[in-house]
């Protein structure tokens, strides 16, 4: 590439990396997040509830098999880490496998692709993958939050919730203090590492396939080469924020 | 890293999807689940009890069909005792024949022996007759004689 080729590719993943926006500062939103985040998300109630008004007991068509593999995929799941009866942790653990996995899955289209058709349209950014945007991940972290504290409280009532945050892990009244500088720190850990961990890894996936972009011919088996890894990234993350939040919802069931 | 309205935006999104997922998608889904699960198990135990009961049918033919043997042989077993009993009971009532014939025979002998003794004895007196006749060379009356005569015979 020629010299000025430097800022172009650097301009390039910026420019890529840039959501459409409206609003300014905190009042801002990022249309393309929302919008893909949304249609993915109809997308898969849709497809799922289309099957479930159709669901028969008998002899399952292709599309129930495939539905069913992964509701029974999650309820297994769900089974095998929590034990209590909670009517909302299996939807949930569902719908965030599914909504994760179809926004992940937006990483494997060609990261051109969607960004020119809409550049037909007079539109100049787009990035298609929600989860690379921090608001998506803190999202869905900070929905299953609000999820562990109602089910701490739920269960434990308040002065347990309060009591699990600090007569451990040391027992003595005047270590109350740090014991609950410590368990807030798990607390806090929890939401705050789930929404890192899926936007980290999608970011980095991103970035990685701009970079193979801008690298001239070599792109395409490179650019192959990087999606058949990402087989194993999307899911993966998918399915580690699916079970990490149901672990977290069964530690909040737990009574100690 | 510029967390904006996005956020909130993306949190209802969240959880109008965890609601409707979980009122009109997760019960229908797992409800057919399960009720073919439950189908399947009721098929596998009725085909496991049509085999036990199988096998137990086929233990009772089984049953069956030796007892019908043994009750075949036990016929057979009557019948050829009773095959010797007739035989014996044959060769008794032959036996008995036999004699009876053997008494009636030896009762006609008899009675051809003392005729047969009868005609000898009146051809000797003919004879004897004769002969004094010879002797005598003379005719002797025959009927004024005729008591020695018997006398003769039956001396005879």
């Amino acid at each position: 590439m020629a010299s000025g080729a430097e800022i172009t590719s650097q301009e390039y993943i910026k420019h890529h990396l840039q959501n459409l926006t409206v609003g300014e500062g905190f009042w801002a939103v990022h249309i393309d997040t929302l919008g893909w985040s949304i249609f993915l998300g109809i997308v898969f109630l849709y497809i799922f509830r289309s099957v479930a008004k159709k669901a028969n007991t008998g002899v399952p068509g292709k599309l129930q098999c495939a539905v069913e593999m992964v509701v029974e995929f999650v309820d297994d799941s769900v089974k095998s880490t929590f034990h209590g009866k909670n009517p909302v942790i299996a939807p949930l653990a569902l719908t965030i496998f599914v909504w994760v996995l179809l926004m992940n899955a937006m990483d494997w289209v060609p990261v051109d692709l969607i960004p020119r058709i809409f550049e037909l349209f007079g539109v100049h950014y787009m990035k298609a993958v929600p989860t690379t945007d921090p608001n998506m991940t803190f999202a869905l972290a900070l929905g299953v939050f609000f999820l562990i504290i109602y089910y701490s409280i739920k269960v434990k009532g308040v002065s347990g919730f309060i009591k699990e945050l600090t007569t451990q892990p040391f027992g003595h009244w005047s270590l109350y203090p740090v014991n609950f500088v410590l368990e807030m720190v798990t607390l806090l850990a929890r939401p705050l590492s789930l929404a890192l961990r899926l936007f980290g890894n999608l970011y980095a996936g991103e970035l990685i396939f701009l970079l193979i972009a801008t690298i001239g011919l070599f792109q395409l088996p490179v650019h192959f080469l990087w999606a058949a890894f990402h087989l194993l990234v999307i899911p993966l993350q998918a399915f580690i924020f699916m079970m990490l939040t149901i672990l977290y919802l069964s530690l909040a069931h737990e009574d100690h | 890293m510029n967390l904006n309205m996005t956020l909130v935006g993306e949190l209802i999104a969240f959880i109008v999807f965890v609601i409707f997922c979980m009122k009109f998608v997760w019960p229908p889904l797992i409800g057919a689940i399960e009720a073919r699960q439950a189908t399947i198990a009721d098929g596998l135990a009725a085909s496991d009890r049509a085999a036990k009961e199988l096998e137990l049918a086929q233990e009772k033919a089984t049953a069956q069909l030796k007892e019908a043997k043994a009750q075949a042989a036990e016929i057979i077993e009557a019948a050829k005792k009773r095959e010797v009993l007739l035989v014996e009971e044959a060769a008794v009532k032959a036996q008995a024949e036999k004699e009876k014939i053997l008494a009636a025979g030896h009762a006609e002998i008899e009675t051809e022996r003392n005729q047969a003794k009868e005609e000898l004895r009146q051809q000797v007196a003919v004879l004897a007759v004769a002969g004094a006749e010879k002797i005598l060379e003379r005719s002797i009356d025959a009927a004024a004689h005729s008591d020695i005569l018997d006398k003769l015979v039956a001396e005879l």
